[in-house]
């Protein structure tokens, strides 16, 4: 049964759970193929997490690799296929708990780096699993500065093959996913090296494991690198290569091939490909982060209505600590944060598919602004979802400690995303070099894409609020955003071109900007979100009471980022003292507000008991109950033999020897 | 791997410091002959092989609980062996020992015993303490409940006195009130204090300790009546039996109830304690060693976070150069200076706290509580300011070291898993903040009353005179100088005190239109806590500026006033709205203040190995390839790995049972 606290929440829901829910997957029949996906793989006993927090390392693994290879048969079964409907869900539905991910990058990086006949010669064997792949980029010494790579692919026109090469322990492959105990072939980025002349970096083919017994192939050292703070299911790994012949067909040759001779060609337009890396960081946003940040605040929104701690009123009961505006200031703001990056990730799916079909028309105009969007918000987040996820966790005491509540898994898990596919602050401030230049070319009357026009539309007005309930109109929280984002952006330009003038070569005087051009390209961001967020509410259908609650969400999403960052907005005036205080006023109200609709906000996430995998999460709200049950399972409670060994003994008077 | 030299870069980085470590390191351990006494200690574990155990990062955690109490057992031998008594150098030895990480008997020996010699009776003393000493008796202590934390007067658990059998009853009525957390209770301890509310003759007299024995001597099985275990995985505290206890109708005599203050007659007769003023004093004491803890876990992410950074090299900076050391990028030293420059605030915050208890300790003796009350107030507050920040700053570092920061084997993930919990421990954060507000809203009731307030609080005195001269806060604004903290502090005190204004005006506007005091509080809760945060680091740039005057080497003094600088305007630039709305500082100003920033990071970064290195971490204790003390980090990484559980056998076993298998089908 529902515990009276959780169910007495949702009697009261000012809006229709299921027709949000719908909202969220983009239409009433996407949320019936996912839950039937869901369903399918949850009944499923062989997908079970429950023991997923009691098992080694070494289990973890063993488990994600029968659970990947289970996978084929249930999809065979399923008639799921990787163009249908289901194939988006069934990772959601596994919560990424199966290995061979990175084979599918494997296979994907051949589609698209590689030839015709390569592609013939390898997807077939890819796709059934004769070979399982990975992708090695990342070494020891070197991340997201590609060209620092120092791994390297030797020509050799005698043998007519590559001889590929760790020079140094910095070079060592390390990190790919997948590569540490797993596969048997990988695709290496290496220096090409003809005739003694460096070409750059290349993709490589490379078997690195026997497809009889699975061991290593001559000249290749390969193992596991050791314990992380998650994704113990994964095998990254470490990879060394020694005088490693590979033939020539193996180097990938879409855009770059080495004739027999050793002449270089280069041919067609690398563009798409540079696409596709951009791509990846928006693909990642909804399963990695944004579906972590929903199940942390289902954790904790659940959990707070729960608990119930201390007394607001003298003589009643002890109150739900969602009670507490304190709990509120904390989980309210990433509930709409989790709803403004879900719509933000819709605008930009939207975006790159209109990207993407102007590319295959050889239109190339819209990269540089889905290159700067992608990363920029690639980064902002991330880095937003891991503190919120992180709030989450610490908002529920010490039980969010303990890993049957599902919080540090997720945490330990979303973080990653902070660093792969991009470290944030390089990302940012790519972006910014963008922001910088379409600030001066807009400044030169010159054409800038659609995102950036505003750059060019300078106003140097003040804030128009004139009460709090000014500060719920979107028109004026995202000009304020505005203001901020250009005043930051123009005034880094104005930074740099003075050192530049005074003297100061142009790399230094980046250098020296960098702290205020990541705040610039912050700002861009957050301007993006809120506007974004403002124009879905207009368009949502007002029935059904969505527009309403979603319109308070997006006010919360807006004024918390003022009220969080009061300086940016205040600086120069813009924003007066007293208004701020109008903002706090706004802002604390709104806490109120939304606390009511708290729960059904995050049922409509719709996430199901096991995807949570949360002792205080669950949907009928046995918080205690559960987690008694559980802790009793811990293997830690089986017999230990430390009783024996060490207890013993010291119970029994081994001091007194003393 | 055979011995190495230092890492080309560290050395360079060593030998371009303005200062000698050495000396900030005294300065850090309160003098010369601290610093040598602690090495001292730190050899005789660090040598001792029966302290060596191979990596915790590769064992599971039972393996873990299981060297954990190996090494806890001996740890107690030794240090009587050695004859180690004083506070300060068992904490050393135990850490050194355990090498940071919390242990399966530091609630018997950092609370059961503690607690039998302050409310124990003498008659208690002679049963329980000598066999707890000599640990024939294991104990924990049992006060978190799984539906009750913080808020002590919610518990559940009962004991009810019979007086035909002179017995208390006790027992665990709910889920709930399940003991939940104690560390030490799921596996290690055969006792237990009970934290349970007491009933005699039909009436609840509230909270009382209870000593009940839970597991059998000799064969360690639980007594009839007790349910205990552990409470599974966690985030971190591997080495721990966190436990579970519930007890059914369990009997226990009525000597076992702890009755130096307060007591129940053999006929049920409740006898009242005395003033509880004291226990004041423990709760300041514990907050005080949570605040140096917050200091030393930022130092050792911040050595480990800055020494790779001066190792790592990646990209470019000059077309056509060498990739540089990612510390000569101005993110990188954005992210990590601010936090080195916070470790040292907070050294010097605890070691203040410490002292300070120390000498009200020397006046309770003689009398005089005055002090106690503002000295609880302020360090709720410093414990939930700097174990916010220390977690906050701990994540940072990490991130700061990108992907290997996220490996084990970087050690940072480690120390944040120990950390975080210290921000619901001993009194939730948001709890503390709001305990620290409630102080700061009385004594602006005070002044507003006409009375003056004294102590860290007195600036609230000056409240009433600002008002009487409207132009003064405007005239305030261009006396700020920026190079000069004394002048910082004045800033952070106008902060405070504006904050703590705005907050109790709300509170007042609240309590004006609505019954419940309570829901006024609760309403204003966001603003209060704001003002005590404000409060807060107002204390701790104070504190910094104050120990500058302290330093006698002209060098160290130059370094820590760079560093004091930092500290004091990275928090303006972080909270500029405060600054600006209040008027303190102008957009103007606001501006230079980034940039001095800007600057302090440029004149801090020679320094920035030489400052990390005097915190003075032996590598052990440090647990990270990644802050070697020499630097080897790309070999050393590649050697750890090898050591990894799935590395065990060439072919992993899941090969042949699963990838073969299919591989064959298809």
């Amino acid at each position: 049964s529902v515990n009276p606290d959780l169910a007495s929440e949702r009697q009261t829901a000012s809006f229709s759970v299921e027709k949000l829910t719908a909202l969220l997957d983009g239409g009433a029949e996407q949320t019936r193929i996912r839950r039937a996906v869901v369903e399918a793989i949850e009944s499923d006993p062989e997908f079970s997490r429950e023991n997923q927090y009691f098992q080694t390392q070494n289990e973890r693994y063993e488990a994600a690799v029968r659970k990947a290879v289970h996978l084929q048969k249930r999809m065979h079964e399923m008639g799921w296929t990787e163009n249908g409907p289901e194939y988006k869900y069934i990772y959601r539905a596994l919560s990424g708990d199966v290995a061979f991910l990175l084979h599918r990058v494997f296979m994907r990086s051949i589609s698209v780096l590689g030839s015709d006949k390569q592609i013939a010669k390898w997807i077939p064997l890819a796709t059934q699993h004769k070979l399982i792949g990975s992708y090695a980029q990342t070494e020891l010494g070197h991340g997201t500065y590609l060209q620092g790579l120092e791994t390297t692919a030797v020509f050799d026109t005698a043998t007519q093959e590559f001889i590929l090469n760790t020079p140094k322990i910095s070079a060592m492959k390390w990190w790919p996913g997948d590569m540490g105990r797993s596969a048997t072939h990988t695709v290496v980025f290496a220096q090409l090296y003809i005739h003694g002349k460096c070409y750059g970096i290349h993709p490589f083919i490379v078997q690195i494991r026997s497809l009889q017994d699975h061991s290593l192939c001559p000249g290749i050292t390969a193992g596991d690198i050791g314990p992380k703070m998650n994704f113990e299911h994964i095998d990254n790994g470490y990879l060394l290569l020694k005088n490693v012949r590979i033939p020539r067909e193996n180097m990938l040759s879409k855009f770059c091939e080495v004739r027999p001779d050793g002449t270089y060609v280069r041919q067609g337009s690398q563009k798409i490909n540079y696409f596709t890396m951009t791509t990846v960081r928006i693909s990642l946003i909804s399963d990695e982060v944004l579906t972590p940040l929903m199940k942390a605040c289902t954790i904790a929104i659940r959990y707070s209505v729960v608990r119930r701690q201390s007394k607001l009123k003298p003589g009643e009961q002890e109150a739900k600590i969602l009670d507490y505006q304190t709990q509120q200031e904390k989980l309210l703001p990433q509930l709409a944060a989790a709803y403004a990056f879900h719509f933000i990730n819709d605008y930009l799916q939207e975006l790159f598919n209109r990207g993407y079909r102007e590319i295959q028309r050889k239109n190339f105009d819209m990269l540089p602004e889905l290159h700067a969007l992608s990363s920029g918000f690639k980064a902002v987040i991330t880095q937003h979802c891991t503190a919120g996820v992180e709030i989450c966790l610490r908002a529920c005491g010490g039980h969010g400690y303990s890993l049957l509540s599902g919080l540090p898994s997720l945490y330990t898990k979303i973080l990653a995303s902070c660093i792969y596919e991009g470290e944030n602050t390089i990302l940012l401030l790519q972006t910014a070099r963008f922001l910088i230049k379409c600030f001066m070319a807009a400044s030169a009357g010159q054409p800038v894409p659609p995102s950036v026009t505003y750059l060019a539309a300078v106003k140097h007005g003040k804030c128009p609020a004139k009460s709090k309930l000014d500060f719920l109109n979107p028109d004026i929280y995202t000009e304020a955003y505005q203001h901020v984002a250009v005043r930051l952006t123009s005034s880094t330009a104005a930074k740099l071109q003075d050192l530049i003038q005074s003297g100061v070569k142009k790399h230094d005087a980046w250098n020296q900007c960098t702290v205020q051009l990541v705040q610039a390209a912050k700002a861009h961001c957050h301007y993006i979100a809120v506007k974004n967020f403002a124009e879905t509410v207009e368009k949502l259908e007002t029935k059904a009471g969505i527009q309403k609650i979603m319109k308070h969400l997006c006010d919360l999403f807006a004024l918390h980022g003022i009220f969080s960052n009061t300086g940016a907005f205040l600086h120069d005036g813009y924003t007066s003292a007293a208004q701020m205080d109008m903002v706090t006023a706004s802002y604390l109200d709104l806490l109120a507000v939304i606390r009511k609709d708290a729960v059904p906000l995050v049922d409509a996430f719709d996430f199901t008991d096991q995807s949570l995998n949360s002792a205080l999460g669950s949907y009928d709200g046995q918080v205690y109950q559960r987690l008694y049950e559980w802790a009793q399972k811990s293997p830690t409670n089986q017999m230990s033999p430390a009783y024996e060994r060490y207890l013993k003994p010291l119970l029994h008077n081994t001091l007194s020897k003393l | 791997a055979a011995a190495m030299s230092v890492n080309a870069d560290l050395r360079r980085e060593r030998a371009a410091a303005t200062f000698q470590p050495e000396l900030l390191t005294h300065i850090l351990d309160g003098g010369p002959e601290r610093t040598r006494r602690r090495k001292e200690i730190e050899a005789l574990v660090l040598n001792d092989p029966d302290f060596q155990h191979e990596d915790l990062n590769f064992l599971s955690r039972s393996q873990r609980y299981e060297q954990a109490i190996r090494k806890s057992s001996l740890m107690v031998m030794k240090l009587r062996e050695y004859g180690i008594a004083d506070p300060e150098e068992i904490y050393w030895f135990k850490s050194f020992v355990h090498r940071g990480r919390p242990e399966p008997l530091d609630l018997h020996l950092g609370m059961f015993l503690p607690t039998l010699l302050t409310q124990a009776t003498p008659e208690q003393q002679d049963r329980f303490f000598m066999p707890a000493w000599n640990l024939e008796i294991i104990g924990t202590y049992a006060q978190t409940e799984m539906g009750h934390g913080t808020h002590l007067r919610g518990l559940e658990t009962t004991a009810t006195y019979d007086p035909s059998t002179q017995e208390f009853i006790l027992n665990s009525p709910t889920v709930t009130s399940i003991k939940w957390w104690p560390g030490g209770l799921g596996k290690t301890s055969n006792h237990a204090i009970v934290l349970a509310q007491l009933y005699t003759q039909g009436q609840c007299k509230g909270l009382h300790a209870f000593i009940v024995p839970i597991r059998q001597l000799g064969t360690h099985e639980p007594l009839p009546g007790i349910t205990v275990g552990d409470i599974g995985p966690k985030f971190g505290y591997d080495e721990m039996d966190n436990g579970y206890l519930k007890m059914d109708n369990f009997r226990i005599p009525r000597e076992n109830m702890l009755m130096k203050y307060a007591q129940v007659e053999p006929d049920g007769t409740y006898v009242k304690p005395v003033s509880d003023k004291l226990t004041y004093g423990t709760m300041v004491f514990i907050r005080s060693l949570i605040v140096g803890d917050s200091a030393r876990s930022l130092s050792r992410a911040c050595t480990i976070a800055i020494r790779y950074s001066a190792v790592r090299h990646q990209s470019e900076l000059k077309p056509g150069e060498p990739e540089p050391q990612i510390l000569d990028y101005q993110t990188q030293q954005y992210k990590l200076f601010p936090l080195l420059a916070t470790a040292y605030a907070f050294h010097f915050v605890g070691a203040y706290i410490k002292d300070t208890y120390h000498r009200i300790n020397g006046d309770i003796s003689k009398g005089d509580l005055s002090e106690l009350p503002e000295l609880h107030a302020l360090t709720a507050g410093l414990k939930a300011f700097t174990s916010w920040t220390a977690n906050a700053g701990i994540e940072e570092c990490r991130m700061a070291c990108g992907g290997h920061g996220y490996s084990r084997c970087s050690g940072i993930p480690d120390i944040y898993v120990t950390f975080t919990p210290s921000c619901t421990y001993e009194g939730e954060n948001t709890v503390m903040m709001l305990q620290t507000a409630r102080f700061l809203m009385k004594s602006y009731t005070q002044v507003t009353s006409g009375q003056q307030v004294s102590g860290m609080v007195s600036y609230l005195n000056d409240l009433s005179r600002q008002r009487i001269q409207p132009q003064h806060v405007a005239a305030r604004t261009v006396t700020v100088r920026i190079n000069d903290p004394t002048s910082l502090v004045e800033a952070y005190k106008s902060r405070a005190a504006r904050l703590v204004e705005s907050a109790a005006k709300n509170l007042q506007a609240e309590l004006s239109h609505r019954k419940s005091k309570e829901d006024a509080w609760n309403r204003t809760s966001v603003d209060l806590v704001r003002a005590s945060e404000a409060h807060c680091h107002y204390v701790v740039v104070k504190l910094f500026t104050a120990k500058l005057a302290e330093v006698g080497d002209a060098a160290v003094r130059a370094v820590l006033t760079d560093l004091c600088l930092l500290y004091a305007l990275f928090g303006i630039s972080r909270n500029a709205g405060d600054f600006l709305q209040a008027g303190i500082l102008t957009s103007a100003q606001i501006t230079q203040v980034n940039q001095h920033v800007k600057e302090l990071l440029a004149v801090i970064r020679p320094n920035a190995v030489a400052l990390v290195d005097s915190f003075d971490f032996h590598d052990v204790h440090l647990g990270s390839v990644l802050g070697r003390y020499d630097g080897n980090v790309y070999e050393n990484m590649f050697e750890w790995a090898k050591k990894s559980p799935l590395n065990k056998t060439q072919v992993h076993e899941s090969f042949h049972k699963h990838l073969k298998p299919m591989q064959a089908k298809l």
